[in-house]
């Protein structure tokens, strides 16, 4: 690890001021010091965040503001969260250990960089980490990484489960920074990786997030977080879907579909919840909304098998929603 | 000392914090960049917490911070300033029969239900079990399981584990 100033902030304007080239916030730890051990971040200062007042889990509107520094785990075992956002529980349930989830932060896990190998490896290229080297998981080990929205640049994919529960529930982040505050539709926070896969997100150098909102709780029955890994607990998704339902009888009123691990970003295609709404919640719609959003996927030499495993977990997670069956945390068994 | 509001510390001076190791309160100077992990081991000779990957990924560095179970290995000590921290040396000391030496609930459950081999994983099991007790979610084997899963055992002692866990809630190996 490198040498750095540290500073502890006190303020949320504190630690905006404190802030500087090469600077970096730090809350749980988990990701960036994770990093630094590897040299992949290497910040001259690092700026504590963790005595700001931002863990508070509190109403907001018709909805629930969740502190920037609230940990996952205080996140899902709120019991607003589970009753009001059960899939939000489950997505953050269904990721990293029990221990990693009592130091991670509700920000923090927003940033969460990719796991690509490359990334990690300073000894190889990698345009993510050091722009304009390469890409070497192009036709290299690419099994883990993104059927959507890649560029020549770029085939990461983003690591995280609790930002595609927030991502079907249409949150939203609130930062602070330099420039003042501003809010982030959870959409428009990740980013695609382009020309730029160095830039994970549309957060400016400096802006410091708040806090996350949730809007009005929609999905308290019919959802599901379905997470398909190599194995059952403590690994990253190769391909995960989180899907809410609202039914009108038989019928799809509303629809939310984001998936995980098959992205730079939770990946929603909007037709396809479009196509769904409307229609009887059977197989058949199902079928029809996962093979719209397949035929976009565009596998790399060692990852076509993600295309498969997409459609499927779609139709699955969509069948799990509409019957008010979620995915189990405990049992493993796919029903 | 209180850093809030004050100047960067810079790279060269080590930052004054207080931490509660296992009851006993110590003040100490540490550089930045020290793992809780490394000053427990490497400074302190608390060496009962291991050092299994140093990257979140095994388990074996789990220690109570607050009564709350976390990777040592990817948490810095001056940010746990002010913070009780219990690692498996202070295990004994905890519950009811504090101060008289004698092993926790879980440590003689480990050792009734033969719940490790080498031993390397144990210290951040038990931390790890007793974590897991104090949060009060996992209820059925399969939760403890679950809950448990980012404990890593090389020697696959994992039945045996959730058999001692499962015994401790349900108030035996006392
Ligand atoms: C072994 C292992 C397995 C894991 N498995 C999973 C998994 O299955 N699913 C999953 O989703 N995640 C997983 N994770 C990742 C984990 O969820 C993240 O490391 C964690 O959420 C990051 O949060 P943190 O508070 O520790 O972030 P930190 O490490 O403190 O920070 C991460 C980044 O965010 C920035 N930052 C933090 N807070 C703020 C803020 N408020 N404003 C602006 N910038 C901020 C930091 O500067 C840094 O760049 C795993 C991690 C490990 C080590
Ligand atoms: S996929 Fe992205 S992160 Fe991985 S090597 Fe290529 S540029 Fe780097
Ligand atoms: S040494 Fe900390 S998790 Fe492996
Ligand atoms: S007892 Fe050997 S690693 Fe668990």
């Amino acid at each position: 690890m490198n040498r750095f100033d540290y500073v502890r902030a006190g303020t949320v304007a504190e630690a905006v001021q404190a802030f500087g080239a090469g600077a970096r916030f730090i809350a749980g730890g988990t990701n960036l010091i994770d990093l630094m051990k590897y040299d992949v971040e290497k910040p001259g200062r690092l700026i504590d965040i963790t005595r700001l007042p931002l863990d508070k889990i509190e109403a907001h509107g018709n909805g629930l503001r969740i502190g920037a520094l609230a940990t996952n785990a205080k996140v899902a075992y709120d019991d607003r969260v589970a009753e009001r956002y059960p899939l939000l529980r489950n997505a953050i349930l269904a990721g990293a250990s029990a221990q990693l989830r009592n130091a991670a932060s509700t920000g923090g896990n927003l940033l969460q960089r990719t796991r690509c190998y490359y990334f990690y490896d300073t000894a190889t290229a990698c345009n993510k980490r050091e722009p304009g080297s390469g890409c070497p998981a192009i036709g290299g080990m690419n099994r883990i990484h993104a059927i959507f929205g890649t560029s020549e640049n770029c085939i990461a994919t983003h690591p995280s489960d609790m930002c595609i529960a927030l991502a079907a529930l249409e949150a939203t982040v609130q930062v602070s920074g330099p420039q003042g505050d501003r809010s982030i539709p959870f959409s428009e926070f990740h980013r695609l990786p382009g020309d730029t896969p160095e830039t994970d997100t549309n957060l400016a150098p400096g802006e410091i997030i708040v806090a996350v909102d949730l809007p009005e709780s929609r999905f308290p029955q019919h959802y599901t977080y379905l997470k398909l890994r190599d194995r059952l607990s403590y690994a990253f998704a190769l391909v995960s879907v989180a899907a809410a339902l609202e039914l009108d009888g038989d019928t799809v009123k509303t629809a939310r579909l984001a998936l995980g691990g098959v992205a730079h970003k939770p990946w929603r295609n909007r037709e396809a919840e479009a196509l769904l709404e409307g229609k009887p919640a059977t197989r058949e719609s199902f079928q029809a909304a996962a093979d719209l959003i397949v035929s976009e996927a565009q596998p790399q030499s060692e990852n076509g098998f993600k295309i498969d495993l997409a459609r499927r977990a779609i139709v699955r997670g969509l069948e799990q929603a509409a019957a008010g069956t979620p995915q189990s945390l405990s049992d493993k068994r796919i029903q | 000392m209180r850093l809030e509001n004050q100047p960067p510390v810079s790279a060269d001076t080590p930052i004054g914090i207080t931490l509660t190791i296992n009851g006993q309160r110590r003040e100490l100077q540490v550089a930045p960049w020290t793992t809780l992990l490394d000053l427990l081991r490497e400074r302190l000779d608390l060496t009962g917490t291991k050092k299994g990957c140093d990257h979140g990924q095994c388990g074996a560095c789990t220690v109570l911070v607050n009564g709350t179970r976390v990777n040592s290995c990817l948490t810095l000590a001056v940010m746990k300033d002010g913070a009780e921290i219990t690692t498996v040396e202070g295990l004994a000391g905890l519950g009811d029969r504090a101060g008289s030496n004698a092993l926790h609930p879980i440590q003689e459950a480990f050792i009734e239900h033969d719940a490790f081999q080498c031993g390397y994983c144990t210290p951040g099991q038990l931390c790890s079990s007793v974590g897991l007790m104090n949060e009060g979610h996992a209820h059925t084997r399969d939760e403890i399981r679950e809950a448990m899963s980012g404990n890593i055992c090389r020697c696959g002692a994992y039945t045996n584990i959730v058999d001692a866990i499962e015994d401790v809630m349900q108030g035996g190996a006392r």
